[in-house]
């Protein structure tokens, strides 16, 4: 082989992680929720944690953003070491959090929900501008701006939710459950606009969901976690191949043999 | 103009209550603790205020003592909560609220061994004097009691919903966790509402010394500010106003009509006919809060 061949041969580069979690543990009080997570997020990607309720993802988000202290392990940004470091240490440092249930500020306005978003930032020209490019990406904000967030409805308050995350002008956004008990349209329009935001604004993801599927197709890689510990790794495209995520996460399932689906027949309501 | 001057005087003494209500308020809004030695926090600030005036004592300018009284009731306020409340954090309601009841006990013993038990009064450039429009004649200490009270809820109510702090102060007690998760430092800005609480009560307890007398004990009278919040609806600062101002009112009238005796009970009757018809008060700010 040639000197030039074997450069040619080399894999794309690898970007380098943002994150990497290494043997992290957490507890709920006595209860350990994470045993000892390693997983690593690369600049510009969209990385999703699946599994099950129970599973340990919000608990893995909550500890990265500092909201809960963890027992052991280290959690580095770029060189740091950011574990049980204080919430708004973490989002100065440009890590934000959309929490599961959006979470919103409910008697502020959508302007002053945005507004608290930028709370760590003092540059009143760029807040005005991420602003503006917020009510670009949710348009229906900006009808609302003098509502109250409250009165929104469920995905438009996950919109403002997301909005309100990107004021911080984070680099790495933890999205926990963006698609929870909204329509399967509107998931779709929700996640839309994440791929948007991943690729246009440059914001690397991670991502919690239950919804295994929606997941996997906008995600780069994926993680699955069960009872707080990590059981598989991968692209997501192969992750969506792999019978075990078929099968358990995306309720795929072979041919029954009964030939027809059982549920049709049963009457479990009384 | 009989009712006139029960109305301005009733409206007075109204606002002293708001004032402490409004206390009472920004801090279970805030921190969901009640602070029941709201009206001792008004009580000190009155008496930094004597001490710091009086020709007795420190003697200095009246307009230098009053801010310098509120600015040390706010780090007082702060200070209490960074010390002592903060350690308290996880523990139960009923821990806090002990704590504050006794801290109210400790605040009258002090201010008593400090300034004595006797009643004091302060040497107020507004104590005393007398206003006449016409034939109608109003002390000059309580139509100013009005003014301060007014002005200072439009300060408030710019504090609150223009700067940044004042919003982020809702957003905490709005939704304490997202609050976190923005980066706002809720522990900073619980100490921070503990502060202008103190501040708050320093206003109050200047306005009630110079239409009266002050002693250890007069800030007992933050039980009926606790009524008045009630009234008005806790948890909302309009209501805590409004709720003192409505106490406020009932009292002067209530003792001119109603036979001596009967006519303490009315507030609290009022108190009483609220929970039952009303129970989250009169400007009620329903909503659930999220854990």
């Amino acid at each position: 082989m040639t000197a030039l061949e074997d450069i040619l041969a080399l894999p794309e580069p690898v970007p380098a992680p943002v994150l990497a979690v290494k043997n992290l543990e957490s507890y709920y009080g006595p209860i350990m929720a994470i045993r000892g997570v390693s997983l690593e997020v690369r600049e510009g990607q969209i990385v999703t944690v699946l599994g099950a309720n129970g599973a340990g993802k919000t608990t893995l988000m909550k500890t990265i953003s500092g909201v809960m202290n963890p027992q052991k392990g280290n959690i580095f940004y770029g060189n740091d070491d950011i574990a049980g470091a204080d919430p708004d240490k973490v989002v100065r440092a440009g890590i934000v959090h959309v929490p599961e249930g959006r979470e919103v500020f409910p008697l502020l306005t959508v302007e002053e929900n945005l507004g608290m978003g930028a709370f760590v930032r003092s540059d009143a020209d760029g807040i005005r501008a991420d602003q503006e490019m917020v009510y670009s990406y949710f348009p229906i904000l900006a009808e609302r701006r003098r509502q109250a967030a409250g009165t929104l409805s469920g995905g438009q308050q996950q919109m403002l939710a997301i909005g309100r995350g990107l004021m911080a002008r984070p680099k790495l956004m933890l999205l926990d459950e963006p698609s929870l008990g909204l329509s399967p349209l509107l998931v779709k329009e929700i996640f839309a606009i994440i791929r948007r935001l991943n690729r246009e604004q440059g914001v690397t993801m991670m991502l919690v969901e239950q919804n295994a599927r929606v997941a996997l197709e906008v995600a780069d890689y994926g993680y699955v976690m069960e009872l707080g510990r990590i059981v598989m790794a991968d692209d997501a495209q192969r992750l969506l191949q792999s019978k075990d995520v078929q099968e358990f996460y995306l309720g795929v399932q072979e041919q029954s043999q009964r030939g027809q689906k059982r549920w049709k027949q049963r009457k479990t309501w009384r | 103009m009989d009712v006139l001057q029960l109305v301005v005087s009733g409206l007075a003494n109204g606002c002293v209550y708001g004032l402490i209500a409004l206390g009472f308020v920004l801090i279970y809004k805030a921190t969901e603790a009640v602070n029941f030695a709201q009206g001792d926090f008004m009580m000190l600030g009155a008496f930094i205020t004597v001490g710091l005036t009086n020709q007795a004592w420190l003697g200095l300018p009246f307009w230098l003592s009053v801010p310098l009284a509120v600015f040390i009731m706010g780090v007082f306020g702060y200070l209490l909560d960074l010390i002592v409340l903060r350690r308290m954090f996880g523990q139960s309601q009923i821990a806090v609220v002990i704590l504050t009841i006794a801290l109210g006990f400790v605040l009258r013993f002090v201010a008593g061994a400090i300034w004595g038990h006797e009643t004091v009064s302060l040497e107020s450039p507004i104590a005393g004097k007398e206003l006449r429009f016409g034939g109608v004649v109003l002390g000059l200490d309580e139509v100013a009691v009005i003014v301060v009270t007014v002005l200072l809820t439009i300060i408030l109510y710019f504090y609150f919903n223009r700067t940044k702090l004042g919003i982020a102060m809702q957003a905490a007690s709005q939704n304490q966790l997202a609050a976190y998760y923005m980066g706002i430092p809720v522990k900073r800005v619980h100490s921070l509402i503990w502060a202008l609480a103190g501040a708050v009560a320093a206003i109050a307890g200047v306005l009630f010394a110079s239409k009266g007398t002050i002693d250890p004990s007069a800030g007992l009278l933050g039980i009926k500010a606790f009524a008045a919040a009630v009234i008005g609806g806790f948890g909302s600062l309009p209501g805590a106003l409004l709720g003192g101002v409505i106490v406020g009112l009932i009292e002067p009238f209530a003792s001119r009509y109603i036979a001596a005796g009967y006519s303490q009970i009315m507030p609290y009757l009022l108190l009483f006919l609220i929970l039952v018809f009303r129970p989250h008060g009169i400007l009620a700010q329903v909503h659930r809060k999220k854990v």
